[in-house]
């Protein structure tokens, strides 16, 4: 059968897992750090725009074809709060803010959606990071945070 | 022991042809770090375009060199272990399939005419051939695996009170597992992309097709890894000199990788749409029980090496590992063998960090990921496959090894090369790198307006790695070639290392049969994988039509 310190190991092992699964409910429930969101696809999301809310939210509708993303720069003040929701109109590209834990897919026939907070002003690099053809190195977008007047 | 003529030539035809490939694929493996790292700013060099390049990459290396060796090793094993030979027309007809299908996927990609990357996701789309020629070869791992069961179900009933070898049970739970997954993959490739491919179907579930993928993806690096836990349970504790510590440790871990190895591959997809939260983080949880038979290896395998490295006679807290024997001709399996181990800690550990939920999306797709994987499956896969592709090459044509000493330090210059690799790459992962991406063209172009200085350093700590790498490949090629081509100097055999177990091993029989574990297999795949699929047919708007990677406009159909 198994010796004592092999039992031992299996429940360490348990344990450890245990610590890193609360860790994970722990950035869930505090941290409010989340996967995408699941969100029934339709049309509307195919037209790309920017839309403000109120004075400090905005909902950036983007779209990604071979290859570029649109919007390709939005403007953004300090202190926003983005709903970013990314499809794509061809094949699968990626969608991941430099510096933001952003990290989306842009996938034909359906939407992702994320919520990120911009505090610091700043160019924001937007990269496409999933091979989506020979154009794919070009492919990326701006947000551009606290530019003063459009 | 002896095998047949036709035995042994089926098995070393199965360490050549990929072995052969390697040549390309590695050679592709140099050229992506050199693009990468802004050394060149060009689209393709020799005529073969860097994406073109990382398909033969990753379908060379992860998907052509993996499967032949399992099979390979897999005819080894059962004929050593059992002392039985597989059929002979079984093993002809999978050999065959697996040839001739990698011949046509290896033609497609060479046309340039599949440069979608070894996931393939649609609706990037790829010549038919390309699909047929993948789904030939894993077809023709399964006439093997199915060759193997019949003769592991005629020993069984010879011996029924008898402890299945351990080697056994873990190519089998190893097989088992691949033909589950890869039934997902034949599907979506054979049902789904072959008709759309060949302009019969118009549209294809984006979603439902990555999810099908991700069913046999993850699974696939449990595939890959297998054959090297078998090494390190059966042979690495003889190899160091000791015994194995529990080899009841060994079927508990192989018997959950065959519970958890499939239903956890929804990890892979965080980042996408039309699968819900809910079947996400509850895979992502399964995802640490697979880790578990890891770390149950992980102590197993270091007390049985300390054992050994104390008999011995070394003393000392940590102090025995200098007595283990490195950098030994004779035991250059053990080479291979460790430092496959050693990168796998990291490897691992990295894989925890990628499968924990939200903090995935810190590193989701970007560089961190080759990172990760080049230290599993060009770690511990990678290094034993090598290994033990020289090893079996030796005692099947009965010759010497060409140049021993260059064949010993392979793995350790590999290692040295991937822990720089990718520790280049997961620094340029954090600060947002994306993975396949010829970046050489815009973000490591000084010319260019997209130039993001920020990935200089960490790109060239890639190439500096991925250089090193090369070079123990080339080595590696020397040896390999220089043993093939020299004259045979003994009688041919298959004579694997055995490890004794420290403790008396009962047979216990639960862990001696498969058709328990099987049921809950079944029912744990069932409960994870029904709400993905039904997510992905459900929230899915619209289906998409075939795009050719050069071309933003859809393919038109013919009709």
């Amino acid at each position: 059968m198994i010796d004592v310190f092999e039992k031992r190991v299996i429940v360490t092992a348990i344990l450890v897992m245990g610590l890193f699964i609360l860790a994970i409910f722990y950035a869930m429930g505090a941290r409010k750090a989340d996967v995408t969101e699941c969100l029934p696809y339709d049309k509307t999301y195919e037209t790309a725009r920017v839309e403000q809310l109120d004075k400090s939210t905005y909902q950036i509708f983007y779209v990604a074809r071979m290859w570029n993303f649109e919007p390709s720069v939005a403007y953004i003040p300090v202190g926003s709060e983005v709903d970013l929701f990314v499809t794509s109109n061809d094949v699968v590209h990626g969608f991941n803010i430099y510096n933001k834990n952003v990290n989306l897919m842009a996938v034909p026939g359906g939407v992702t959606k994320t919520t990120v907070k911009f505090d610091e002003p700043g160019v924001y690099k937007v990269v496409c990071h999933e091979y989506c053809g020979a154009g794919h190195q070009n492919m990326q977008a701006e947000i551009i945070v606290n530019y003063p007047k459009k | 022991m002896q095998v047949s003529r036709f035995l042994r030539n089926t098995i070393l035809v199965e360490l050549f042809v990929p072995i052969l490939l390697l040549t390309v694929g590695i050679y592709h493996g140099l050229m992506q770090v050199i693009y990468r790292a802004g050394v060149i700013h060009q689209a393709s060099v020799a005529k073969l375009d860097y994406y073109q390049g990382l398909t033969l990459h990753g379908v060379i290396n992860a998907v052509v060199l993996t499967t032949f060796f399992a099979v390979a090793f897999g005819h080894a094993t059962i004929a050593f272990y059992l002392k039985r030979e597989p059929n002979k027309k079984a093993t002809a007809l999978s050999m065959w399939l697996m040839v001739i299908g990698t011949l046509l996927a290896a033609a497609a990609m060479l046309a340039g005419k599949a440069s979608v990357l070894y996931t393939f996701y649609p609706p990037l789309k790829a010549h038919p051939a390309f699909y047929i020629g993948t789904a030939m070869l894993i077809i023709g791992s399964w006439v093997a695996f199915f060759d193997w069961v019949t003769i592991y179900l005629e020993w069984k009933k010879e011996n029924r009170e008898t402890n299945t070898p351990l080697a056994v049970i873990g190519t089998l739970v190893n097989f088992t597992i691949w033909f589950v997954c890869t039934t997902a993959v034949a599907y979506e490739v054979l049902v789904l992309l072959v008709p759309w491919s060949l302009g019969l179907t118009p549209t294809v579930n984006v979603p439902l097709a990555r999810t099908l993928f991700w069913f046999f993806g993850h699974a696939l690096v449990y595939f890959w890894l297998l054959p090297s836990y078998i090494m390190f349970y059966t042979m690495l504790p003889k190899l160091a000199g000791g015994k194995l510590y529990s080899a009841t440790a060994g079927r508990i871990a192989f018997f959950l990788f065959l519970l958890l190895s499939i239903p956890i591959g929804v990890h892979h997809q965080f980042g996408d749409p039309s699968i819900g939260r809910g079947v996400k983080l509850s895979q992502s949880l399964l995802t640490f029980g697979v880790a578990l038979p890891s770390f149950i290896t992980a102590f197993t395998l270091a007390a049985s090496l300390e054992y050994a490295a104390r008999k011995r006679g070394a003393k000392g807290l940590y102090s025995w590992i200098w007595k283990l024997p490195f950098f030994r001709r004779d035991v250059f399996l053990f080479g291979y063998l460790i430092n496959g181990l050693i990168l796998f800690i990291f490897g691992g550990l990295t894989g925890l960090v990628l499968a924990s939920y939200s903090l995935n999306n810190v590193v989701h797709n970007t560089a961190f990921i080759p990172g990760h994987f080049h230290m599993t499956v060009a770690g511990p896969v990678f290094l034993a496959i090598l290994g033990m592709s020289i090893f079996l090459l030796q005692q099947l044509s009965g010759k010497k090894i060409y140049l021993p000493t260059l064949n010993a330090i392979v793995p350790y210059l590999w290692t040295v090369g991937v822990i720089i690799f990718s520790g280049g790459l997961m620094w340029g992962g954090l600060m947002g790198e994306p993975r396949r991406t010829n970046m050489g063209l815009t973000y490591l172009n000084p010319a260019s307006e997209q130039y993001h200085p920020y990935w200089v350093i960490s790109s060239m700590l890639g190439l500096a790695g991925g250089g090193i790498m090369f070079v123990a490949g080339f080595l590696y090629f020397i040896s390999f070639f220089g043993t093939l081509f020299s004259k045979r100097t003994m009688e041919p055999v298959i004579d694997l290392p055995v490890s004794d177990t420290l403790h008396e091993e009962k047979r216990i029989p639960i862990f001696d049969t498969f058709k328990p574990w099987l049921a809950v297999m079944a029912l744990i795949i069932f409960l994870s994988y029904l709400p993905a699929i039904s997510d992905a047919l459900n929230n899915t708007g619209k289906k998409a039509p075939p795009y050719l990677p050069a071309d933003p406009t859809p393919v038109v159909q013919k009709k």
